[in-house]
Order: structure tokens, then C-alpha cells, then sequence
């Protein structure tokens, strides 16, 4: 076949494997081969098994074997796995494997069949039936390896079909590649891609179940002492609370006195403040008393009134001593004094005109003396120049 | 004790965790609940040491009676370090 048809195959060319082809024979000339082009092939026989399953599958599928409700619960931890495959071969080897790692004093019954060939219908189902008969076994696993559609014959029949379906075991089938489905497949109770993947689902890791056993054991603990610890606060709390009642009274007595301590303090510091208050009024009050105000005025006044009447009194002596001074002068110059001490007042007559200078007369005028005592009239005989004393008559 | 599967058990376990956590059970019931999920716990850690590991392999004779077989283990690798 050339390269692009071979890519197209659905299966791989093995030697000795029987194929239905169709092709041309053509001549190789350099070497003078025969040839046999093939430009599509199948595997022997493989159409009618196809059918057959296809024909099966429905029929099965509408009697309701594949139903999802038919289909039983895996075992959390199992008691004990029965596996039915081969006794040989990979197989066995890769479920014991996983198994033992997983889970490592897992108890399990290998029942060997035949997978593949005449006799692999009988015995598998044979082996179902059996596994059924253990009260031990409470998961099986049916496993076999890849195949031809006609190595996994036995795993597309009815009778295994029906002791599948009829089994009150759960089945996990692992059959062929991960991408064959048979109808094994679609009756177990689980289909596993692989026997690895079938022995990982039938049993859980031990080490995390344990672990998260003991954990839930560590947890219950801790809760059930918080759960004590709170009770027992919650007792140490009503305890507390539940006071005898002569405590009671005390405790209140000595509140009671508390506060009629701080009460008189209290009262005694707001006394005091307003003791102060008070007299601090009362001082300003005093020191801006309006009759202290006004005796001020009064005072101011008074002395006011007396350096009045003190500047009066001065002004007045001080007038008086004028007076007397003047006085004094006054009587120095009195003319009568002047006239005691000898001299005279002329005057004219009839004017009466007193005469200072000689000139202004002539002689023959009438003149009036006055004298300290009386007067005379005289006439003018003769006048002189100066300070002359005039001549009198 | 009634047989009681690993899982059942399990799950009450679990469940008693939850109930004691939540903090809402009076003392009495905490307490019973605390004993219980010892029992619990006690019997699905006892589950899981308890199967004794044995791989065996099972032939049905012409009589039909069944004999168990050790299956040879040599050509398994236990993995030890998983």
C-alpha cells in the first residue's frame, strides 16, 4: 500500500494477520516483481463481527442493561477484590501493582479464564457467576489487555453480557485499549480505560484514608475540649455571677458609701467654688460700691470746695494787703497831708482852676489858697519865673 | 457491634465531626457523640489494617470444588517508596 492509503487504515498491518483488500496486481519492471497494490484493506471477517456487535448493542441497550439505574455503587474499602483475567501477562501484573501501592494488605482472588478464543465466553461468565457464590468478594474487576475486535470477542457476547448484568457484585471492566469500548464496557457497573485505572478506582490510597481518619479523630478531640472548656467557663461565669446575698448587701453598702463619699466631696468642692465665687463678688462689689464711689466724689468735693476756698481766702488777704498798701500810699499822697505839712492848692477864681504854672495867670487874677486850714482869696500882685514861690499879696 | 461497613462508618464519623465543631450540642449530647466518634474512628482505622493482604488464585476442579492457590508473587515488584 502507499504511504497516504496506509495513513488511512483503521488498523495496523501485521504479518500473518488475514485481510480482505482491494487492489490490482501491476508489475515491477527493474526487477520483474509481481506486485499487489492495495488501495483499501480490512481485517478478515472484521465486517461481520462489527455488525454483530452493533446488532447486540442495540438489543441489549433496549432490553435496558446499559441503564445508568441498573448500575451498582463501587465499595468505598472493599473486604476483599476478585479479578478475572488471564493469569499471565501484563495484565494481572499492572492491577497487583497499583494495588499494592495503593493499598498494601489488600486481600484479593484472581480467578484465571481464557480472554480471548472458544472456550473465553464460557469461562469468563463461568468465572462471574462463581465470584457471586464468594460472600467475601464485594468488587470485581474483568480485565483484559488490547486486542482485534476479534481478540475481544468474548468481551462483545451475550452470555458475558448477561452474567455481567445479573451479577449483584459490582463490576469494573477494563477490556482492550483505552479507546476500545466493548460491550462489557457498557453493561459493567464502571467502565476503567486501563487495568491500572480500573485497580485505582476499586480501592482508595490507605495512607490518605488513614491519615484522614486520624485527622477526624484529632478534630473530634479538639471539639469535644472546646466544647468542655466553654461549658466550664460558661459555669465559672454563673458562678462568679451568683453572689451570696450578704455579699450582695456588703458590696452594696460599701457602694452606697462610695458614693456618699464622693457625694460630700463633691458637695464640698462645689461649696468651696461657690464660697469663692461669692466673695470674689462680694470684693468687687465692695470696691465698686456706689457710695464709695460717691464719698469719693464727696471727699473730692469736699477738698475741691475747701482749696476753693482756701485760693478765695488768699485772693481776698492778698487783695486786702493791696488795699492796705494802697491805702497807705493813698494816705501818702492825700493833698491834706500835704497841705498839714505846709503846702497850698491855688486855684483860679471864679473857675476855680487849679494852678500849676505861674505863667498862665495875670497879675490882678483872683486866686483861691487853700490851706490845711481854711483858705483865702488873694490877688495876683506879681509873678516870678520857676519854682519861685509866688508873691502873694 | 452490628456490621457496619468502613464507609457507613466513615461517614457518621465525619458526620460527628461536624456536629461537635459546629458548637451547638448541649454537653450531654457532645459527650455522646464524642464516644461514639471514637468508636468510629477506632473501628475504621482497625478496617483498614485489618484484611490480611493475600493474593490468591482460584482453580474450580472437575468436582467443582474450589482450591485457592497462593499466586506467585516474584513476579510483582511491590513498590515500596508509593
Amino acid at each position: 500500500m502507499f504511504r497516504g492509503q496506509l495513513r488511512q487504515l483503521k488498523f495496523e498491518l501485521e504479518d500473518g494477520m488475514a485481510i480482505v483488500g482491494l487492489g490490482r496486481i501491476s508489475v515491477y519492471e527493474p526487477r520483474g516483481n509481481y506486485q499487489m497494490i492495495l488501495e483499501y484493506a480490512e481485517p478478515r471477517g472484521v465486517g461481520a463481527l462489527q455488525i454483530a456487535f452493533e446488532q447486540l448493542k442495540d438489543k441489549l441497550a433496549k432490553e435496558g442493561l446499559f441503564e445508568p439505574g441498573h448500575k451498582l455503587p463501587l465499595p468505598v474499602l472493599p473486604q476483599k477484590i476478585g479479578v478475572i483475567t488471564s493469569p499471565s501477562g501484563a495484565v494481572i501484573q499492572d492491577i497487583l501493582h497499583v494495588l499494592n501501592r495503593r493499598f498494601n494488605n489488600m486481600a484479593v482472588d484472581i480467578f484465571p479464564v481464557r480472554v480471548q478464543g472458544d472456550r473465553a465466553i464460557e469461562e469468563i461468565s463461568h468465572a462471574v457467576m462463581l465470584t457471586n457464590g464468594c460472600s467475601d468478594i464485594d468488587v470485581l474487576i474483568i480485565a483484559r489487555g488490547g486486542g482485534s475486535l476479534e481478540d475481544l470477542a468474548a468481551f462483545n457476547s451475550e452470555p458475558v453480557a448477561r452474567a455481567i448484568f445479573a451479577s449483584r457484585i459490582a463490576i469494573i471492566s477494563a477490556v482492550g485499549h483505552e479507546t476500545d469500548f466493548s460491550i462489557a464496557d457498557f453493561v459493567s457497573d464502571v467502565r476503567a480505560p486501563t487495568p491500572s485505572a480500573a485497580a485505582e478506582m476499586v480501592v482508595p490510597v490507605k495512607h490518605e484514608l488513614k491519615t484522614h481518619c486520624v485527622e477526624l479523630h484529632h478534630r473530634s478531640r479538639r471539639a469535644m475540649i472546646r466544647i468542655i472548656e466553654n461549658q466550664h467557663n460558661h459555669l465559672n461565669q454563673l458562678q462568679r455571677a451568683m453572689v451570696h446575698p450578704s455579699q450582695k448587701i456588703q458590696d452594696l453598702q460599701l457602694r452606697t458609701d462610695d458614693l456618699f463619699q464622693r457625694l460630700l466631696r463633691t458637695m464640698a468642692s462645689y461649696m468651696d467654688r461657690q464660697q469663692v465665687r461669692l466673695t470674689h463678688a462680694h470684693k468687687v462689689l465692695l470696691t465698686n460700691n456706689p457710695m464709695v464711689y460717691f464719698s469719693k466724689r464727696i471727699a473730692r468735693v469736699d477738698l475741691l470746695r475747701y482749696r476753693l476756698q482756701q485760693s478765695l481766702n488768699k485772693i481776698i488777704s492778698e487783695k486786702k494787703e493791696g488795699l492796705k498798701t494802697l491805702s497807705a500810699v493813698l494816705k501818702a499822697i492825700n493833698p491834706a497831708v500835704l497841705l498839714e505839712r505846709g503846702y497850698s492848692i491855688t486855684r483860679t477864681l471864679p473857675r476855680r482852676r487849679v494852678l500849676t504854672d505861674a505863667y498862665t495867670i495875670e497879675k490882678g487874677q483872683l486866686l483861691e489858697i487853700q490851706l490845711a486850714k481854711g483858705s483865702l482869696d488873694v490877688m495876683v500882685t506879681h509873678k516870678k519865673k520857676q519854682a519861685e514861690s509866688q508873691d502873694k499879696d | 457491634m452490628p456490621k457496619i461497613s468502613f464507609e457507613k462508618a466513615l461517614g457518621q464519623l465525619e458526620k460527628i465531626v461536624e456536629d461537635l465543631e459546629s458548637g451547638e450540642l448541649s454537653l450531654e449530647k457532645a459527650l455522646k457523640k464524642f464516644e461514639e466518634g471514637m468508636k468510629m474512628s477506632q473501628f475504621c482505622t482497625q478496617k483498614l489494617d485489618e484484611s490480611e493482604k493475600k493474593i490468591s488464585l482460584l482453580m474450580e476442579q472437575a468436582d467443582g470444588t474450589i482450591t485457592k492457590r497462593p499466586f506467585d508473587e516474584s513476579v510483582i515488584k511491590s513498590d515500596k517508596g508509593s
